[in-house]
């Protein structure tokens, strides 16, 4: 296996998919002169050329419309968003339209388009340019959501993201690009709605997803292995539909569960895979279910202010030591 | 329609009982016949036996919980049927005849509703029933805060979750705490770890602890209550020189039969009881019922109680048998596996301290019965014979008597004839 860096597993299945089917193109701000804002489209316009991978303007809702209109007429539509908090003015077009066109023509039409680009904080950008939204996303019927967190997952769940006739919400992380490991070559596709135990373990079970899986909660488990609590983390990876079974499979064997998100905790999503939890697996709990999130506050423009407000291992280790009653 | 499990009347005096144990679980497939629960009465651990077939749906009353008689404890019904949302009430009526929906596990076998003759039922009293809402949970007192996972390993376990302390948040009973409870020494019979005894370093004031009221003592502390100022008591006290009678046990020795000092007292006492029928009236009310059987009650002390199974016709049987029976009703007591009719009436009871180094006490009746014989031990004494001190093994009795029934006067007679029959152990045989 080759070891990729984040960015290039994403490039790899975008190309990979380009070259599989004819109708998967690739439209978005700078992502075919400047090989995009963070290079994820790095090459594909000489190879694809510029009916296929297409530099549009900056103008969200526009070319977000445009992916959903190609959608409908049978194209597979590649959305590229500079970043999430862009997507914002898209919001329009991604949820009255994408989420809702099978619904609303009555089967008659899909809407297969993958809307992707990097969430959460950048390192200093501060309140506009910090955000992690999966939870508004994954709020509406309609939409898959997916926020790897490896290399490898980028690739195979954005190839399955592709693949996949629903309209798919894929959120990547501006600090994840540069991260490496080793991706799987060619056809390697993980199927939306799995999670992934990223670490074994006995005595609690740390739930996360995309850039949080690295940065804090496998770094926590190490720390707290040291101690001798035996941490399990699960990697959720597709936020939407959520994996009910891998989680119920992981809280019967630990019974304690800290969950940890980027986002603010108030109405997070978080706060969904906790109301699962307390609703069916209500006699495997031995503590309440902890939350580890970012803090309800504007992301501040500070290096020490942005690290205070997101999770850290401290929180974390903080979190399992109460559900350990330790 | 899913049908309602109520907690039957498996014993006479049972106005409630504590769901030891479910034998099956939730979703499981019952059979009419099936043992689906064990119950403790406020005497004994008897199973709950199903009377339809079905699934069982849903336990209402969990492992640990109480039920009042006719309470709902479970449903049976087809796979996925609703649950009625409202448990139905017990009904109001005092404790009614087992609902047709179960029966006790022994029917088979029957525990005849207890027959007047041998075993009178106490005299009725006008008792309102207080018409109780649905059971509840558990609950001897205060909620307990257990997280939902250490509720569910006791249940599995058998611990009785009242008896964990917890060391969690607010006193929060947790996994731990659970599996500390598992791994500690066997705990004595009922699965209830035995009360931890602090011993305080000098000068340091421990606070008291709560114990729970188990169902066998809110019984004897309901009853006994009842029994001392309902009952007008007297009391005689009769010395018995023993010699003769540890000679019949030496000899018995011989003959490798084994029979203790009570043995022969009981022995006698029927004997008694026979030669003087007044001791073996009951009191009811508007009439007196004479009884025709000698059956002797025999007080066992229990783990957490004490309770009197029945030697019957004693009068007639010979020590040997009475010695061998004994032995098997005290060894079903401690294991809480009396049967009602092997606990329920006789005639009078006997009850022997002696073996504590008790020179003489006075008991309090076990109702229905209208007399008790307080036995103390057996020691030599330095008493009067022909105006010279001899020594000789004494043992003090006292009776109390119910005073509605018997008076003094054939008290009297009946120790006398008691003491008669110790002091010349062959005139049992006549």
């Amino acid at each position: 296996m080759a070891e990729l860096a984040y960015r290039e597993a994403l490039n790899q299945a975008l190309a990979e998919e380009m070259a599989r089917d004819p109708r998967v193109f690739l439209m978005g701000e700078e992502v075919a002169r400047y090989d995009g804002a963070y290079k994820v489209s790095k090459g594909l316009l000489d190879k694809f050329g510029s009916a296929r991978v297409v530099d549009a303007p900056i103008s969200e809702l526009g070319f977000a419309g445009l992916g959903v209109g190609a959608a409908m007429v049978g194209l597979r539509p590649v959305i590229e968003m500079m970043t999430w908090n862009f997507a914002i003015l898209a919001m329009d077009q991604i949820v009255n339209s994408a989420a809702k066109l099978r619904h609303m023509s009555g089967g008659q039409l899909r809407c297969p388009i993958v809307i992707r680009g990097p969430g959460g904080a950048g390192g200093r950008l501060s309140s506009q340019h910090s955000q992690a939204l999966e939870a508004n996303y994954a709020h509406f019927p309609g939409l898959k959501v997916v926020a790897p967190g490896t290399p490898a997952d980028a690739k195979g769940l954005l190839k399955a993201a592709i693949r996949d006739e629903n309209p798919t919400v894929f959120i990547e992380a501006e600090l994840l690009y540069g991260l490496k490991g080793e991706v799987p070559e060619g056809e390697h596709v993980i199927p939306l709605g799995k999670a992934d135990i990223k670490r074994p373990g006995n005595d609690v079970t740390l739930i996360t997803w995309s850039r949080m899986l690295t940065a804090v909660a496998l770094p926590a488990a190490e720390q707290l292995a040291a101690e001798g609590i035996d941490v399990e983390v699960l990697d959720l990876r597709t936020i939407k539909p959520m994996d009910e079974e891998a989680i119920a499979a992981s809280v019967k064997k630990t019974n304690r569960v800290v969950i940890v998100e980027e986002g603010w905790g108030y109405a997070g999503f978080g706060a969904h895979v906790a109301d699962f939890i307390q609703r069916e697996l209500f006699d495997d709990l031995d503590a309440p279910v902890a939350r580890v999130h970012g803090l309800d506050v504007n992301m501040g423009y500070a290096e020490n202010l942005e690290r205070l407000t997101l999770p850290s291992t401290a929180r974390v280790a903080e979190a399992v030591h109460k559900v350990l009653y330790r | 329609m899913p049908i309602a499990i109520q907690l039957p009347a498996l014993s006479p005096t049972m106005s409630e009982g504590r769901i030891n144990k479910w034998l099956k679980k939730e979703g499981d497939k019952i059979n009419s016949g099936d043992a689906i629960a064990e119950c403790e009465t406020d005497k004994s651990n008897l199973e709950i036996e199903a009377t339809d077939a079905g699934t069982l749906l849903k336990i209402v009353v969990p492992a640990g919980g109480t039920a009042p008689i006719g309470g709902v404890i479970a449903w049976v019904g087809k796979p996925g049927e609703a649950i009625p949302d409202a448990p139905a009430a017990a009904p109001a009526a005092a404790p009614a005849p087992a609902p047709s929906m179960v029966a006790p596990a022994h029917a088979a076998g029957a525990p005849p509703p207890p027959k007047a003759a041998t075993a009178p039922l106490p005299p009725p009293k006008p008792k309102a029933a207080p018409p109780k809402a649905a059971p509840a949970p558990a609950a001897t007192g205060e909620r307990v805060r257990a997280s939902p996972l250490a509720r569910k390993m006791a249940e599995t376990e058998h611990i009785d979750i009242a008896t964990v302390s917890g060391s969690g948040p607010n006193g929060r009973i947790v996994k731990r705490d659970i599996e500390e409870a598992m791994s500690a020494p066997a705990p004595a019979k009922g699965g209830k770890a035995a009360p931890q005894i602090f011993r305080a370093a000098p000068g340091v004031r421990v606070p008291p602890t709560d114990l729970p009221v188990t169902t066998m003592r809110k019984v004897i502390a309901q009853r006994l209550t009842e029994v001392k100022p309902g009952v007008p008591h007297f009391y005689l006290t009769i010395d018995v020189e023993m010699d003769s009678a540890l000679k019949l046990r030496e000899e018995a020795k011989q003959q490798e039969l084994k029979i203790s000092v009570n043995d022969i007292v009981v022995k006698a006492t029927a004997v008694a009881v026979r030669r003087f029928p007044r001791i073996n009236q009951v009191f009811m009310g508007d009439r007196i019922q004479q009884l025709q059987n000698v059956d002797v009650g025999v007080a066992v002390a229990i783990e957490d109680g004490l309770i009197t199974p029945i030697v019957k016709d004693a009068d007639q049987k010979g020590v040997a048998e009475i010695a061998q029976e004994i032995r098997e009703l005290a060894d079903k007591a401690k294991k809480k596996s009396l049967k009602p009719e092997e606990y329920t009436g006789g005639s009078i009871t006997v009850s022997n301290l002696g073996m504590f180094g008790i020179d003489s006490f006075i008991a309090v009746i076990n109702p229905p019965q209208a007399a008790i014989l307080a036995v103390g031990k057996v020691e030599p004494k330095v008493v009067v014979r022909n105006d010279q001190m001899v020594i000789r093994q004494m043992m003090s009795i006292t009776l109390s008597g119910d005073h509605r029934v018997i008076d003094g006067a054939v008290g009297a007679q009946y120790l006398q004839e008691l003491r008669s029959l110790l002091e010349h152990p062959l005139r049992l045989l006549f």
